[in-house]
C-alpha cells in the first residue's frame, strides 16, 4: 500500500474546492490523485491490493451537512442522504413498507458489518469485483486502459451477459442499483461546476471503447443524495437475489420488480437486473412486454425471453442467460403473490 | 447438557470445556504473528506472475526507493544455504531464490524488508521481473502433462491394492456402472494467515511460525541452514486454523530466517490472502473412473477404482485412496490403478482426509448410482455389502461400527419417511432430497514423547510438542492426566507446539489424540508406580498393601481394601517435592528405529492398513436432505445428521466439534469451494475469500452429531481412533445423492452449482 495524504473537510464545498484543487477536468475519479472516501469498505480494499491508487484520500464523513445522513420521507417520495448506511436504509421502516425493493436489495447485500460501515452513495459507485481487475499481475482494459482483457477469454463464471463489450466484459456487482434504476431514482451531485441532478440510469457507463470511464461524475463532484420519486405502487416490489450459498455472496442473478397490478393484469411493471450486466440494468423491454397482459408463468417468460433477446455468453457464463430469466418469472410471480 | 456438550455414553468422557477457550475469546492467546517483538522489521514477498520460465532480470531500483527499505532478500543470497528437500517435512524441493526458473505461478521471486508492514508490502509491489515466459501445462487435458504411475512414488502409497479377478467378475456381473467423477483444486485458506517471525539469539535460531510439525520442521530447516538442530526452534503455541496447510514447512521459513541473520533483527512475514494460494500447497483435483458389478441381490461381485491427480513437476505428490475405498465394503473382486499427471503448479499437499475426501467422494457417488440402479434403498445397499474381513489382505477390522452408524443415524434423520421415488418430495417451489453416504478415515497412531510433572501442591505439568491446531488436543491430553493423576483439570497446566518440548509427530493423519494421549498415560502410569511403591515401602502410609489395586483421587492414593493416602505424604516420605517422568511411547509394531526416526522428526505411522493383525479404521455415516428451487436450482442444506463411531471418545464436546466442522466443510466441499485456474496461463483466478467460497453461518441450518458408543482396545493404549478428519469424508457424496433423489440428476463434477441443475 502506497503512502497517501488523509484530509476530513468539514463541509460539502470545502470538500468539492479540494477535490477540485487536486484533479483536472477530465480526470476520472476513480483514476484521479484526490478521491473521495466513505465507508472505505470498497476503496481501501482496492489501494491495499494496488488498484486503486489515489495519494489523496478526502473523507466525507466530517461533512457536517446533516442531510447528507438523513433518510427524508416526502409526498414526493424520500431522500437518502448520501453517507447513510446501508444497515440505516435496511432497517428503515417506512421504506421497508413502501418499497420493499429497496430494503430487500440492501439486506441482501454484504453482511451486517459491511452494512454498518458502507454509505448509499459508496453502494451504487462501488467497483467490479472482476478477479482480474483486481489483481494487478493480470491485463485489465478497465484498470490499465488499452491492456487487454484477460477475462475476456479466461475465467469468467462471474461475468456480464448484457452491455458487455469487446473491450470489457465485467459485471457491476451492486444491488441497491437496481431497485434505484427500477424505480427511476435521481442522483444529486455538488462539484466545483455546481450543483445537478442526473438520472439514475444515466450515472453508470457501459465499458463500450473505454471502460475505464465507469460513471457520468466528474472527479470533484460529491454525490449528496438520491431521491427515489413517490410510486404508491411500488408497495408490491420486492428483489430476488440468486447466489451460490446463502448469504454474502454477490448475485449470479437478481431481479427488482416492482408491479402495478388491475387483478392479474399488469398495468405497469418496473424491472431491472442484477449479477448480468455490465451496469444496473433496466429491462424496458421485459416491462413493455407485460404491459396490460395478464401476469402469469406465460407472459413472464416470454417477458424474460426479450430482456434476454441480446445477451452475449462467454465461456463459463452462458448459464446465465437461462439463469437471468428464471431468476425474472420467479421474481414476476413472487412480486404478483405478494400480499399488500 | 447442551448440543455442544453431549451427555457422554459408554466409553466416552467428559465434555470438559478446552482449556485455552478463555485465552482465545478475549484475545489473550497469542498466535505467532501476534507476538510483541522488539526491533522488528517486517517482510513481504514478490512472487511470480508466471508459472513457467526464467526471470531473466529483476528490476528493484523502484522498490529500493522506498522508505523505509531495509533489504531485499533474492538470487544469490540463498546460495549458501541447501535447497528444501520434498518428503515429510518440506511442502515442495523448489528453492525458489536458488534458482530463476519459475515452476509455478506465485512463485517467491523476493523478500522485501522494511521498517513497516506497509512499506515492505509497497516495496515488493514494485519488484519487477521480466521473463523468458514459456508455455505452461495447467492441468488435466493441457498440452504438455506427463503421466506416472503413483504406486511407490510415496511411502505412504506403496501399491494399487487389488483383490481376485476384476475383469472376469465384472463381466459377469449382472448389474453394472462405468462412471466417471472430478473433484477440484481447493485451498485450506485457514483465517490465520501465514507467517514466519525469525530471530538470532548468538547462534540459536528462533522461528515463530504456525506449524502443525515443530519438530519435523526444526531439523528440516537446521539441514537447509546447515546447522545443528539443537540450535533450532519453532514456536507455534497457537495455530488459527491448519487443515494440514501448516503440516509441511514452505521455502518462505529459511528466507526469512536468512532475512533476519542479515539484518540482526527479528522479521516477520504475513503472506497475503492471494499469495497463499502460490506459497502454500492445496488439495489437488482429481479424476476417478469407477466401475462396480453386483448381483441382481446387491453383492458387489466387482469393484474398479482408477484415480488421476494433478501434482508438480518436481514433486510427486500422491493423493491415493483406493487404500482405504478398496477395503470399504465386500466386494468380491478389486481392482485400483493411481496415477499422477504432472503439469506447471506448485506441489500440492496434505489437506483434511487428504486421500479420503476425493476418493471416497467418488466411491460413495458410484454407490449411491448403483443402489439406483438395482433399484435398491442406498442403506439397504450398504447393508448387504457389510464384509467380514477387508477384501485386500482378508484381515479383520479391529472394529467396525458402521451399521450402527447408519442405523442411529437413519433413526435421527427419519430416513423411514423419504419417498424414495426421485423428484416425489416437495415443499411448495423446492425440490426435496434426501441422501446418504459413508465416511472411513484410517486410524494410525505413531511415536510420541511427553512429560509430566506432579508437584507436591498438587499441581500438575504437562509437556509434549504436539499442536494446538484446534482440535482440542490440549484440554483432552490434560484430561488424560487429570484422570490417572487424580488432579483436578485446573490444576493441570499444559504445555504444547514448541520444538524445545518432548517430540511429537507431526499433526496429521488425525494422530495426535492417540499418540498424545498414549504418551501421557505411559508417563502417568510412571508416575503412579513410583508412587504406588514409595506409599507400600517399609515405612510409607500403606506399607504392607502390596499387589493391590489402587488408584489416584482427589489427591489420594487409594487402594481396593479402602485404605489411603495423600500423595503429598508420599512425596515427603520420598523427600522429593515432584516426581516428573519423561515417556516415550512407541505403538505396536513399531521398528527398532521409531523412536530415533521421532527425534529425527519422520515419525513412523501404524494402524490403518498397515498392521499384520487387523485393519483400523474409524466409520461414519451422514444423512443430508436438500432443497432445490424449482425455477432458479439453487441448492439449500436444510439438515444434515451424522453419526460416527470412533473408539474412546476423550471429550464429548471436542469430539462433535471436530466432526460438525468436518460435516460443514464437506457440506462447502460439495457446493462451493474450488480454485479456478485459468488454463491458458496455469494461473489461479479467484485467489481470495470473495470469490473462494466456503459456507457462511446462514448456509448451514440443523446439523446433529451422534457419538456411537465403541470399545477397542487393538488401535493403541488410548483406545482411541481419530476422528478429526472423518467428519468431511463422504459428505459431499451424500449432498449429490439428495441432490440426485430431488432433480433426478446424478452430478459427477464438484462443485455442485446452479448450472449443472439448469441444463
Ligand atoms: C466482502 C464484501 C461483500 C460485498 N457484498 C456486496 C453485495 O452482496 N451487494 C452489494 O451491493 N455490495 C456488496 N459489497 C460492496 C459494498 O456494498 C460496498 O463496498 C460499499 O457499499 C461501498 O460503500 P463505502 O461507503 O464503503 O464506499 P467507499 O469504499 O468509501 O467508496 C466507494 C467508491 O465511491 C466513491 N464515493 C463514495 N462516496 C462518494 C460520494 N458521496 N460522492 C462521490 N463519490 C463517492 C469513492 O471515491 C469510491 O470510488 C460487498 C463488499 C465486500 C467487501
Ligand atoms: S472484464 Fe473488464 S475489468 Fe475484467 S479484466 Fe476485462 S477489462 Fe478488466
Amino acid at each position: 500500500m502506497r503512502p497517501f495524504i488523509y484530509e476530513q473537510p468539514t463541509d460539502i464545498s470545502a470538500a468539492v474546492a479540494l477535490a477540485s484543487n487536486f484533479t483536472t477536468r477530465d480526470d476520472q475519479p476513480t483514476r484521479a490523485n484526490a478521491q473521495f472516501i466513505a465507508g472505505g469498505t470498497n476503496l481501501a480494499d482496492y489501494m491495499k491490493l494496488g488498484v486503486a491508487e489515489p495519494n489523496r484520500l478526502l473523507d466525507l464523513n466530517r461533512l457536517e451537512e446533516q442531510k447528507l445522513r438523513q433518510i427524508r420521507v416526502t409526498e414526493d417520495g424520500i431522500r437518502f442522504g448520501a453517507l447513510v448506511r446501508m444497515g440505516e436504509a435496511a432497517d428503515h421502516r417506512e421504506v421497508k413498507a413502501r418499497y420493499p425493493v429497496i430494503a430487500d436489495s440492501l439486506r441482501l447485500a454484504a453482511s451486517g458489518q459491511i452494512r454498518n460501515m458502507a454509505s448509499l452513495a459508496g453502494n451504487v459507485l462501488q467497483r467490479t469485483r472482476c478477479e482480474y481487475f483486481r489483481e494487478t499481475s493480470w491485463a485489465c482494459n478497465k484498470r490499465v486502459p488499452g491492456s487487454g482483457c484477460a477475462a475476456m477469454d479466461g475465467f469468467n463464471r462471474q461475468h456480464a451477459v448484457l452491455g458487455g463489450s469487446d473491450a470489457c466484459i465485467a459485471t457491476y456487482h451492486g444491488d441497491f442499483a437496481q431497485a434505484l434504476i427500477a424505480l427511476d431514482a435521481v442522483v444529486h451531485a455538488e462539484g466545483s461546476r455546481g450543483a445537478r441532478k442526473i438520472p439514475f440510469a444515466k450515472l453508470h457507463r457501459q465499458p463500450g471503447d473505454t471502460p475505464h470511464i465507469e460513471t457520468d461524475l466528474a472527479a470533484d463532484e460529491i454525490v449528496t443524495a438520491i431521491e427515489v420519486p413517490a410510486l404508491p405502487w411500488a408497495r408490491r416490489s420486492l428483489y430476488l437475489k440468486i447466489r451460490d450459498r446463502e448469504s454474502y455472496a454477490f448475485a449470479l442473478a437478481s431481479a427488482a420488480v416492482a408491479l402495478d397490478l388491475d387483478g392479474e393484469t399488469v398495468r405497469e411493471a418496473r424491472i431491472a437486473l442484477g449479477g448480468v450486466a455490465t451496469v444496473p440494468w433496466r429491462a424496458s423491454v421485459a416491462e413493455d412486454a407485460l404491459q396490460g397482459k395478464k401476469l402469469d408463468e406465460a407472459s413472464a417468460g416470454a417477458a424474460a425471453d426479450a430482456a434476454f433477446a441480446e445477451a452475449q455468453p462467454h465461456q463459463h457464463n452462458a448459464f446465465k442467460i437461462e439463469l437471468g430469466k428464471r431468476t425474472l418469472v420467479r421474481a414476476l410471480l413472487e412480486t404478483r403473490d405478494m400480499k399488500v | 447438557m447442551d448440543a455442544a456438550a453431549p451427555k457422554p455414553k459408554e466409553n466416552q468422557g467428559e465434555p470438559l470445556p478446552r482449556v485455552d477457550a478463555r485465552l482465545k475469546v478475549t484475545g489473550q492467546a497469542h498466535y505467532p504473528a501476534d507476538l510483541p517483538t522488539a526491533n522488528i522489521a517486517y517482510g513481504a514477498l514478490a512472487t511470480s506472475s508466471i508459472a513457467r520460465g526464467k526471470v531473466t532480470k529483476l528490476r528493484l531500483d523502484d522498490a529500493r526507493a522506498v522508505p523505509g527499505l531495509l533489504d531485499i532478500v533474492t538470487y544469490g543470497d540463498m546460495d549458501k544455504v541447501d535447497k528444501p528437500k520434498f518428503g515429510n517435512s518440506s511442502a515442495t524441493s523448489v528453492g525458489p531464490l536458488h534458482d530463476r526458473t519459475i515452476f509455478h505461478d506465485g512463485q517467491i521471486i523476493a523478500l522485501a524488508v522494511a521498517e513497516t508492514f506497509e512499506a515492505a508490502e509497497e516495496a515488493a509491489q514494485l519488484i519487477r521481473a521480466e521473463y523468458d515466459e514459456e508455455k505452461p501445462t495447467a492441468s488435466f487435458d493441457s498440452p504438455g502433462t506427463k503421466t506416472v504411475a503413483a504406486a511407490g512414488k510415496s511411502p505412504m502409497f506403496k501399491e494399487d491394492v487389488k483383490a481376485g479377478d476384476f475383469d472376469a467378475a465384472f463381466a459377469a456381473a449382472a448389474v453394472k456402472i462405468d462412471q466417471r467423477y472430478s473433484t477440484p483444486t481447493q485451498h485450506h485458506n485457514p483465517i490465520e494467515l501465514f507467517s514466519t517471525t525469525a530471530y538470532w539469539q548468538g547462534d540459536q535460531l528462533v522461528v515463530h511460525e504456525p506449524s502443525q510439525n515443530v519438530t519435523g520442521w526444526k531439523v528440516e530447516l537446521a539441514r537447509q541452514l546447515k546447522m545443528d538442530p539443537a540450535k533450532v526452534r519453532i514456536v507455534s503455541p497457537f495455530i488459527g486454523g491448519a487443515f494440514g496447510s501448516k503440516g509441511p514447512m514452505t521455502p518462505r521459513t529459511a528466507i526469512v530466517a536468512v532475512a533476519a541473520k542479515r539484518l540482526g533483527r527479528p522479521v516477520r512475514c504475513v503472506t497475503s490472502r492471494m499469495q497463499a494460494f502460490g506459497t502454500q500447497t492445496y488439495r489437488a483435483e482429481t479424476r476417478h473412473r469407477i466401475r462396480i458389478g453386483a448381483g441382481k441381490d446387491g453383492r458387489i461381485t466387482a469393484f474398479a477404482h482408477e484415480g488421476w491427480e494433478v501434482t508438480s513437476r518436481p514433486d510427486l505428490y500422491v493423493v491415493g485412496g483406493t487404500s482405504a475405498t478398496g477395503r470399504m465394503y465386500g466386494y468380491g473382486s478389486v481392482l485400483t490403478h493411481v496415477s499422477l499427471v504432472q503439469a506447471d503448479r506448485n506441489t500440492p499437499g496434505y489437506m483434511r482426509s487428504p486421500p479420503e475426501t476425493p476418493y471416497v467422494y467418488a466411491l460413495e457417488n458410484a454407490m449411491d448410482e448403483m443402489a439406483a440402479t438395482l433399484g435398491m434403498d442406498p442403506v439397504e445397499f450398504r447393508r448387504i455389502n457389510e464384509p467380514k474381513t477387508e477384501p485386500i489382505g482378508k484381515k479383520p477390522f479391529s472394529s467396525r461400527s458402521l451399521i450402527q452408524c447408519y442405523d442411529q443415524a437413519a433413526e435421527a434423520f427419519g430416513w423411514a419417511k423419504r419417498d424414495p421415488k426421485v423428484g416425489a418430495m416437495r415443499d411448495g417451489d423446492w425440490l426435496v432430497g434426501m441422501g446418504c453416504a459413508t465416511a472411513i478415515y484410517p486410524t494410525a497412531v505413531a511415536p510420541c514423547a511427553a512429560r509430566v510433572r506432579l508437584t507436591i501442591d498438587g499441581d500438575v505439568r504437562l509437556q509434549c510438542g504436539s499442536h494446538e491446531i484446534g482440535t482440542g488436543v490440549r484440554t483432552v491430553a490434560g484430561q488424560m492426566a487429570s484422570e490417572r493423576l487424580g488432579v483436578a483439570i485446573d490444576r493441570i497446566s499444559v504445555e504444547m507446539g514448541d520444538s524445545s518440548l518432548p517430540p511429537a509427530p507431526v499433526s496429521g493423519g488425525s494422530i495426535s489424540t492417540a499418540s498424545v494421549c498414549s504418551a501421557v498415560l505411559k508417563a502417568c502410569d510412571a508416575i503412579r508406580t513410583k508412587l504406588y511403591a514409595a506409599a507400600t515401602a517399609e515405612g510409607g502410609p500403606l506399607a504392607g498393601s502390596h499387589n493391590e489395586d489402587f488408584d489416584l483421587a482427589d489427591g489420594k492414593i487409594v487402594a481396593k481394601s479402602g485404605a489411603s493416602a495423600k500423595v503429598e505424604d508420599v512425596l515427603k516420605t520420598m523427600q522429593v517435592g515432584a516426581i516428573e517422568e519423561y515417556a516415550e511411547f512407541a505403538p505396536k509394531g513399531a521398528t527398532p528405529e521409531a523412536l530415533k526416526k521421532l527425534y529425527a522428526g519422520t515419525p513412523e505411522f501404524h494402524g490403518g492398513d498397515q498392521d499384520e493383525d487387523s485393519v483400523k479404521y474409524a466409520f461414519g455415516a451422514e444423512f443430508v436432505e436438500v432443497r432445490v428451487n424449482r425455477y432458479t436450482r439453487e441448492i439449500r442444506v436444510p439438515r444434515i445428521v451424522g453419526a460416527f463411531a470412533a473408539g474412546r471418545i476423550m471429550n464429548t464436546r471436542t469430539a462433535r466439534s471436530q466432526l460438525m466442522g468436518g460435516m460443514i466443510w464437506g457440506i462447502g466441499q460439495a457446493l462451493h469451494e474450488a480454485t479456478e485456474v485459468d488454463r491458458r496461463y496455469a494461473r489461479y483466478v479467484n485467489r481470495d475469500l470473495q470469490d473462494y467460497l466456503v459456507p457462511v453461518n446462514a448456509d448451514i441450518k440443523d446439523l446433529q452429531v451422534i457419538l456411537v458408543p465403541e470399545v477397542d482396545h487393538a488401535v493403541n493404549p488410548a483406545g482411541v481412533k481419530g476422528l478429526g478428519e472423518l467428519g468431511n469424508v463422504g459428505t459431499a457424496a451424500a449432498v449429490a445423492s439428495a441432490v440426485y433423489h430431488a432433480t433426478g440428476k446424478r452430478i459427477r463434477d464438484l462443485p455442485i452449482r446452479i448450472e449443472q441443475l439448469l441444463v
